[in-house]
Parts: C-alpha cells; sequence; structure tokens
C-alpha cells in the first residue's frame, strides 16, 4: 500500500513538472467548452428538452465534459505499449510489481493533478458565462466516486489497447480505432442523451458510458437511490472486467514476448 | 522561387518514401484517420437527430461547411503540418540547427512534417461534399463554380497563419505545445459550424480578429446563397482571399518577431 502511494505521488508530480503544458491545456480546453456551448444552446432553440436533459443540463455537460478529459486521459496513452516495443518491459517484468498495479497507481496519482489543475479552471470560466446545474452534498459526494472508479475504467480500457503491442508492432491502428470508439460511445463528442434512442442503447451496454456519461449524469441528479448505486455499481463491474482482461492479455503476452538485442 | 520549390520537392518526396515503406501500418494510419474525423461528422447528425435547423441552417447546409472545413483542415494538415513535433525542437534546443541552415526556419518546419496518412481525414471530408452537392439544390453558375475553387486554397492559408501564429507561443512557453490545439483544432471545429449560433463576443474574437468565419461561413453563403442571418455587408463574402494574403503577413511578422526572441535552451 505504501509502494502503491510512493508510485501515485510520482504520478502527480510527472505532470505538476510542466505548469505551462497546464495553462496551454487549460486554454484550449475553455476554448472548445465555448464552442461545444454554444452549439448545443443552438438545439435549444426550437425546444426545452433532449431527453431529460434542458438547456442548463447541456451546458452543465459540455464544461464538465471539458473539465474530465484529462482526468479520465480521453486521447491517446501509449506508455505500455511504447515500453513493450522497445523492450523496457522486460525490466518492468523483472521488478517485485505487477506492471497493471503499477499503472494504475500512478494512474491513479496523475488523475487528481488533472481533475484539480486541468478541470477546476474551465469549468468556473464556463460557470462565470453560463447558468450551469451543481449537484446536492450527496450528488457531489458520489461524483467523486463516479469520477475515481471512471479514471479506474479508462486506465482498464488504455491498459487494455496498450498490450496489443505483444503481438503488433506498430499499435498506432489499434489505438485510433480505440479512441474512436471510446470517444464517440462516451459522450465525449455528444451526450448519449442526445443520440437516436438505439445509438444510445448500443452506448450504454459498452463500457466507455462509465467513463464519462455515467460520472456527469451523477453531477447531474440524473440518479436517485438504488439507481444510482446501481450505475456505480456498473461502473465498477466495468472497471473489474477491463482489469481482469488487461491482466489476461499481460500473462498471456509475457509468455510470447521476446526481447531483441540487448 | 523556384529553388525553395524545388527543395521542398525533395524534402517531402524522401518523407513520403519513408511513409511507403511500411505499406501495411501507412494503410491503417490512414483509415484510422478517415474513422476519427468520420466521428466529427457523426456529431453533427446526433445533433440534427435533435433537431431540423441550427439558426437558419439546415443538416445538408452544416454539412456543407463541415466538409468544406475538414478538407481545409487536412489539407493544410498535410501541407504544412500539425507544427506539434515543433515546440519540442524549441525544448531541447535543436532549433539552433535550423536557424544556421541556410533556409528560412518557417519553411524547413513546415517542409520537416509531411504525413500522407493526413489524406484519410481530407478523403472524409470529400466523401461529405460529394453528398452534399448532389443532395442540395446549388444555383451552381460561373461564379460559385470559381468560389467553389478559390475557397479551398484561401481557407488552407488562413489556416496556416493562424497555426502559425499560434505556434509562435512555443517561443515563450517551451512545455505549452497545447496551445496550438486551440487554434488547429479549435479553428476547425469552429468553422464547422455556422458562425451565427455563437454568441457575440466569441464570434468577434475566433471569426473576425482570428478570421476562422472566412475559412467556410462568408463563402458556403454565397455559394449556398444564403442570406447572412447577421445581415453583414455582402462583400466579405467575397474576401476570403485578401484575408488569406493578409494572414501570410501578419504570420510571417508574428514568426519573424518571435524567432528574434528565441533563447536556445543550449546543449
Amino acid at each position: 500500500m505504501r509502494l502503491d502511494w510512493e508510485i501515485a505521488k510520482r504520478g502527480w508530480r510527472r505532470y505538476a513538472a510542466y505548469p505551462w503544458a497546464t495553462a496551454a491545456g487549460v486554454f484550449t480546453n475553455t476554448v472548445f467548452g465555448f464552442i461545444q456551448a454554444y452549439i448545443l444552446l443552438a438545439v435549444f432553440h426550437h425546444r426545452r428538452h433532449v431527453g431529460d436533459y434542458d438547456a442548463a443540463d447541456s451546458v452543465t455537460y459540455v464544461w464538465l465534459a471539458q473539465a474530465l478529459i484529462m482526468t479520465v486521459y480521453a486521447f491517446g496513452w501509449q506508455e505500455l505499449a511504447l515500453r513493450i516495443r522497445d523492450g523496457s518491459i522486460a525490466t518492468d517484468l523483472a521488478r517485485p510489481l505487477d506492471p497493471q498495479r503499477y499503472w494504475l497507481a500512478f494512474d491513479l496519482g496523475r488523475a487528481p493533478y488533472h481533475f484539480i489543475f486541468r478541470g477546476v479552471l474551465p469549468f468556473v470560466v464556463g460557470a462565470l458565462v453560463f447558468r450551469l446545474n451543481y449537484p446536492s452534498p450527496g450528488d457531489a459526494a458520489a461524483f467523486v466516486a463516479s469520477v475515481s472508479l471512471a479514471v479506474v475504467v479508462s486506465l482498464g480500457f488504455r491498459f487494455l489497447y496498450n498490450s496489443s503491442a505483444f503481438w503488433l508492432i506498430d499499435i498506432r491502428g489499434v489505438m485510433i480505432v480505440a479512441l474512436s470508439l471510446s470517444l464517440f460511445f462516451s459522450g465525449m463528442v455528444m451526450p448519449l442523451t442526445f443520440f437516436p434512442s438505439w445509438l444510445a442503447d448500443i452506448a450504454h451496454v459498452l463500457p466507455f458510458a462509465s467513463i464519462m456519461q455515467v460520472p456527469i449524469d451523477v453531477w447531474l441528479g440524473k440518479h436517485h437511490g438504488l439507481g444510482l448505486l446501481g450505475v456505480l455499481a456498473l461502473q465498477l463491474w466495468w472497471a473489474l472486467v477491463l482489469l481482469g482482461l488487461g491482466r489476461l492479455a499481460l500473462s498471456r503476452g509475457t509468455r510470447k514476448l521476446v526481447i531483441q538485442g540487448g | 522561387m523556384v529553388e525553395p520549390v524545388l527543395v521542398w520537392r525533395r524534402l517531402v518526396g524522401a518523407q513520403i518514401r519513408s511513409q511507403f515503406q511500411y505499406r501495411v501500418s501507412f494503410v491503417l494510419d490512414m483509415l484510422g484517420n478517415f474513422l476519427i474525423s468520420f466521428i466529427d461528422f457523426l456529431a453533427v447528425l446526433v445533433l440534427f437527430h435533435n433537431t431540423t435547423r441550427l439558426g437558419v441552417w439546415s443538416v445538408r447546409e452544416v454539412a456543407f461547411l463541415y466538409a468544406m472545413s475538414s478538407i481545409s483542415f487536412a489539407l493544410t494538415d498535410l501541407l504544412v503540418g500539425h507544427f506539434d513535433q515543433f515546440p519540442q525542437k524549441i525544448r531541447d534546443g535543436t532549433f539552433d540547427i535550423l536557424l544556421v541552415r541556410p533556409r528560412s526556419t518557417l519553411f524547413q518546419v513546415i517542409g520537416s512534417d509531411f504525413q500522407m496518412r493526413r489524406l484519410g481525414k481530407a478523403i472524409q471530408g470529400a466523401l461529405v461534399l460529394g453528398y452534399v452537392i448532389s443532395s442540395l439544390a446549388i444555383p451552381w453558375d460561373v461564379g460559385r463554380v470559381a468560389m467553389l475553387v478559390v475557397m479551398v486554397p484561401s481557407a488552407i492559408v488562413i489556416f496556416a497563419s493562424v497555426w502559425t501564429v499560434g505556434s509562435c507561443l512555443a517561443f515563450w512557453t517551451t512545455d505549452g505545445g497545447e496551445f496550438t490545439n486551440a487554434f488547429t483544432y479549435g479553428g476547425n471545429f469552429l468553422a464547422q459550424y455556422p458562425i451565427d449560433i455563437f454568441s457575440t463576443w466569441l464570434r468577434r474574437f475566433l471569426a473576425y480578429i482570428v478570421p476562422l468565419a472566412f475559412v467556410c461561413y462568408f463563402p458556403a453563403l454565397y455559394i449556398l446563397d444564403k442570406p447572412d442571418p447577421l445581415g453583414l455587408p455582402r462583400l466579405l463574402q467575397f474576401s476570403s482571399p485578401l484575408v488569406a494574403l493578409l494572414g501570410v503577413g501578419v504570420g510571417g511578422l508574428a514568426w519573424r518577431f518571435a524567432v528574434r526572441h528565441y533563447r536556445s535552451a543550449g546543449g
């Protein structure tokens, strides 16, 4: 446990070392937040509700999504794949610590940094300009739990597609497919509430909704009582399934791993 | 005048040859680019599942903006690159190497990032454009065809100038490479939608000062024969080439100013 804590601290520090990168990211997220907020608001010129979202829900959604992009690391991650490709994974495997546990601890240290420094500021800017919806204290607590689970689901998924590097030399193709699926079906490019019902049904049986749509719906108070416990349990289920698959891929991959050169 | 073109051709030719060495990887990459940009178009379709109009624009008209912006974005990305390797050069000091070579630094940065796979995005945009043009009743005449032909090069130059200015920030903020994303991806995102849906201040900043409205919006009003919902002078609809020229001037000046302030990281 102490070891995990130390690794997590390194995850935090890695990103805290580049304050300008953080500032640049905040700027970019804010620009995107404005553009997308006005696009969604244009839909509400013609109607009052889309599904169970009103205009304020939708704009809140946009700003939360921008705030969570980095926390759940929605864009490409290939650190593990690069370590497999260049053979550093051999060193990792020789350590008395399992690589999946290492990256999970590292990511759980990284995520709070991104949540605070990449997430809060764009959201505050959004809150100053638009009328947003805020959670009750209970929902706020559930939101924190849900975001934490979202980070684990996301890491589980990223670890899995990175493991394909055991079999492929170049995972760019796999990664871009994985990214396309997760960006679209997580609700990152458009809230799932806006999807036609058949497409929303597909999105809700996939794990990606647990990365973005679920935590935001928890903030918006769309789940109560048992329903709330249900979605958190669903996130936990996907976290376990993806981590399990990643573990399987790791053990299979390790068995066929050949390290070139020396 | 001819000589830089020859140098550019050799630089780019070498990169294309190297990218064709791994053919399967290349094809997959291109498909990937196609797929991931297709998601933006799906977003437009999802949006119009919930409304018949965005402001005064129908789904096909927005798809026209989307297609033209995507094609221009992808071709800019292909021709001048993404400037995303460039902050790295500032950080580790390898920008010094560019300074001692007998070519302009901007030319070298632009010439060193030619990625054929970026055509995948352009193909996606072209398919959408093909569909839109065949399904929209556009009153084609000489002027409109000419506008369509002039529109893309103008848009490419406007995008390229905006990216150049944006990437100048890297000279001061060595690890702030992501600033450029606001101008590259952000610019494309904005240009894909009609600017009349944005609030006045955002429009002033991102559509007129950063002249993204001239990428698609104004020329599209003319081609689609739409009255401007903002009631702006009709002359603006023909100004994109002029704005592009202005962009080249501003971009060049900004780059020159930034390079003069470059302090090597040493090494």
